[in-house]
């Protein structure tokens, strides 16, 4: 019926297993099918960026799946089972990795989770004691400007090769730290705006045998070079919008 | 761009008007009962055919606005002409249309071929006459209300005082008066000062059938809200708030999404509102906030299957719902061009398909069933077969008799109950 390269399994299976012994069995399955619907999610949601107008309702209902998922595997404590470093990494390290993601390859994304991640899980560390995912969310959501802002400043080590993008990124921040309602609607509205082309940028990282800063940076830079100054800040909004998405929660 | 996107009845049952893709609405008008063709009532002949909206370009935001007519909804008739409403993401129209059958003959300045006469040789006057001529039927667009919505428009309701109606888009829902196109009043806002702390969009809205000051508004959540517009000008406070508390043992990383409601139809008699969710649907008591009187499974068979769904985005496949006229049975859309009624008295169901095979003209439709699991019966159709591209969305029936008009993809079926 249909024929995809993911896992077919639906989680509603779990209800039927009985006993440990497959329980033990089912907890890394589920971790497993969890994560390929994360990947699944959050291709969907850039990939809405790619369409003319996407729906803002399956949006928001995709959107609200991806926290919920976030937030099911941080009590879980699998953000900590996969956090292995949570020093200050650039962020433009952080917008890579949100790219990976969104290819969907779950190796990649359990690891680049890391990076995004580093921060929000610093708050759950903080509040080993409070469950309730509502405090969590207020947290992280105090931290995300606060991560963006300082992340401004962490990118102002100079690297010739980010020119262009590294402008762009300081425009956008600045625009998010000013918090005018237009510039915030448009972090949303702009979802829709694309001319960001996957396939180039795709096809770019993947050229890249060595995904170091710097590659990543320039395969980055190639398509945003020639498009234009807007449109630069459309596409970086979009990947904005999915950090945004994804740190908040 | 054939593909039909609104079905709907005019009050007396008399039109039918859909909507497509491609931006048309065709007009149908029921044949009236002769007696040189007794069989020929209620057959549905087609009366008008207008292209109700164009593709448009929105230069600041880059981005095409689809001509697709998202919802029709017919104004009560007052003259001879007819009057509706038609949709589309962002601009609603209001549509007269109106018979010419006569024509007039004899001017005295032009030919009949429509030729200027010269003055000098018109030698008398005299007075032009009606001749008959073919029916023609012509639409005109009387009022375009339009730039009122940043979001897509996913509901109008006219209300009962007939001078106003509701646009409802993603985040607010506009009160227009259908004199005026200039200016609408804003009596919904859930846009959230902070864009990314969305979770919730409006689904649907309707005006309550009597009271004029009432309306409802479905969210993506699964919630309803009642509104009294005499209660304050901004009706962000609900007067009412239906929810049904979600079933634990149920619950999936998929609930949220398949509790969003697609559709919310009040009753004839007002009593009643129902909502369609993903894999129900549920009438309630105006007067019962907590729970739905009756809940109706659609394709129940579909829940373990929910991932795939998600997958190929059908899981967001918006159905619609309506009633018959005396309230007693409740039809919605299926996959596979099934479609399932469900009757509120004798809480039989039935499932029915449209389809070229099985709808040869006046033959009866043989009922349907989904086989859940175990042994396939002879006649019986697996989960694993549905067609998911065969989806019925929208249907609609006739407001006094058992007339139904069922939208597959670009078909359009009509039914009627067995006349002895």
């Amino acid at each position: 019926m249909f024929v995809r390269g993911l896992k077919r399994k639906c989680f509603d299976g779990e209800e039927d297993i009985e006993g440990t012994l497959a329980g033990i069995k089912a907890i890394p399955s589920y971790n497993l099918q969890r994560q390929s619907l994360l990947d699944m999610s959050l291709v969907k949601l850039q990939l809405c960026h790619m369409l003319v107008e996407p729906n803002l309702c399956r949006s928001v209902l995709i959107a609200n799946t991806v926290r919920q998922i976030q937030e099911e595997m941080t009590q879980d404590g699998t953000w900590q089972m996969i956090n292995t470093q949570s020093t200050g990494q650039a962020s433009l390290d952080r917008l890579v990795s949100t790219d990976i993601l969104c290819r969907s390859s779950k190796e990649q994304a359990e690891g680049k989770h890391v990076p995004g991640y580093g921060t929000f899980n610093k708050d759950f560390e903080g509040d080993q004691g409070q469950d309730s995912s509502e405090t969590m969310s207020t947290a992280s959501s105090v931290q995300a400007p606060r991560n963006l802002q300082s992340n401004v400043w962490e990118m102002e080590n100079p690297q010739e090769n980010k020119g262009n993008f590294q402008k762009s990124l300081d425009q956008i921040f600045e625009t998010l730290e000013n918090k005018s309602p237009n510039s915030v609607e448009d972090l949303f509205s702009e979802v829709d705006n694309s001319y960001y082309d996957l396939d180039t940028m795709l096809t770019g990282m993947m050229s890249n045998t060595k995904m170091g800063h710097c590659d990543g940076l320039e395969t980055f830079s190639s398509p945003t070079n020639t498009a234009s100054n807007s449109n630069c800040k459309s596409d970086l909004n979009e990947l904005d919008h999915i950090v945004e998405i994804l740190v908040e929660s | 761009a054939d593909i039909i996107s609104t079905v709907e009845f005019n009050y007396s049952g008399d039109l039918l008007a859909t909507g497509d893709k491609g931006g048309r609405v065709v007009i149908f008008q029921r044949e009236q009962e002769s007696k040189c063709r007794p069989l020929s009532r209620g057959e549905y002949n087609v009366y008008s055919t207008f292209q109700s909206h164009e593709p448009e370009f929105d230069y600041l935001k880059s981005l095409e606005i689809e001509e697709k007519i998202n919802k029709i909804r017919w104004l009560p008739q007052q003259n001879a002409a007819h009057f509706l409403l038609s949709t589309n993401d962002k601009t609603i129209k209001l549509w007269k249309i109106s018979e010419r059958d006569k024509r007039a003959e004899g001017y005295n300045l032009k030919d009949e071929d429509g030729r200027l006469r010269d003055p000098v040789r018109i030698k008398e006057l005299r007075v032009p006459t009606l001749k008959p001529m073919d029916l023609m039927v012509e639409a005109s667009p009387r009022r375009i209300f339009a730039n009122a919505h940043t979001y897509h428009i996913n509901s109008i309701s006219v209300n009962s005082d007939y001078a106003t109606y509701l646009s409802a888009d993603d985040l607010r829902i506009n009160l227009w008066h259908l004199e005026i196109t200039n200016r609408s009043f804003n009596i919904v806002d859930i846009k959230p000062a902070n864009m990314e702390e969305l979770t919730e969009v409006i689904t649907a809205a309707e005006f309550h059938p009597q009271q004029c000051n009432v309306f409802v508004y479905s969210s993506s959540k699964g919630t309803i809200r009642l509104c009294d517009m005499r209660s304050s000008a901004l009706c962000d406070q609900h007067s009412k708030f239906f929810e049904e508390p979600e079933d634990p043992s149920s619950r999936s990383f998929f609930s949220e999404i398949i509790s969003s409601i697609s559709d919310v139809k009040f009753s004839h008699n007002g009593r009643y509102m129902m909502t369609r969710d993903y894999l129900s649907v549920k009438v309630w008591d105006l007067n019962m906030e907590n729970r739905p009187v009756e809940t109706y499974q659609v394709h129940e068979y579909l829940r373990s299957k929910l991932c795939s769904l998600y997958e190929n985005d059908c899981i967001f496949d918006k159905f619609e719902c309506c009633w018959n006229g005396l309230d007693s049975t409740i039809m919605t859309g299926s996959y596979n061009n099934f479609f399932r009624m469900f009757d509120r008295n004798t809480r039989r169901d039935t499932t029915l398909e449209a389809s070229r095979e099985s709808s040869k003209s006046r033959a009866i439709l043989k009922p349907r069933k989904v086989c859940t699991g175990g042994k396939r019966k002879k006649d019986e159709i697996s989960v694993d077969s549905l067609d998911f591209n065969k989806k019925i969305l929208h249907t609609a029936w006739h407001p006094t008799e058992n007339f139904i008009a069922v939208a597959a993809t670009n078909n359009l079926y009509l039914f009627q109950d067995k006349v002895n």
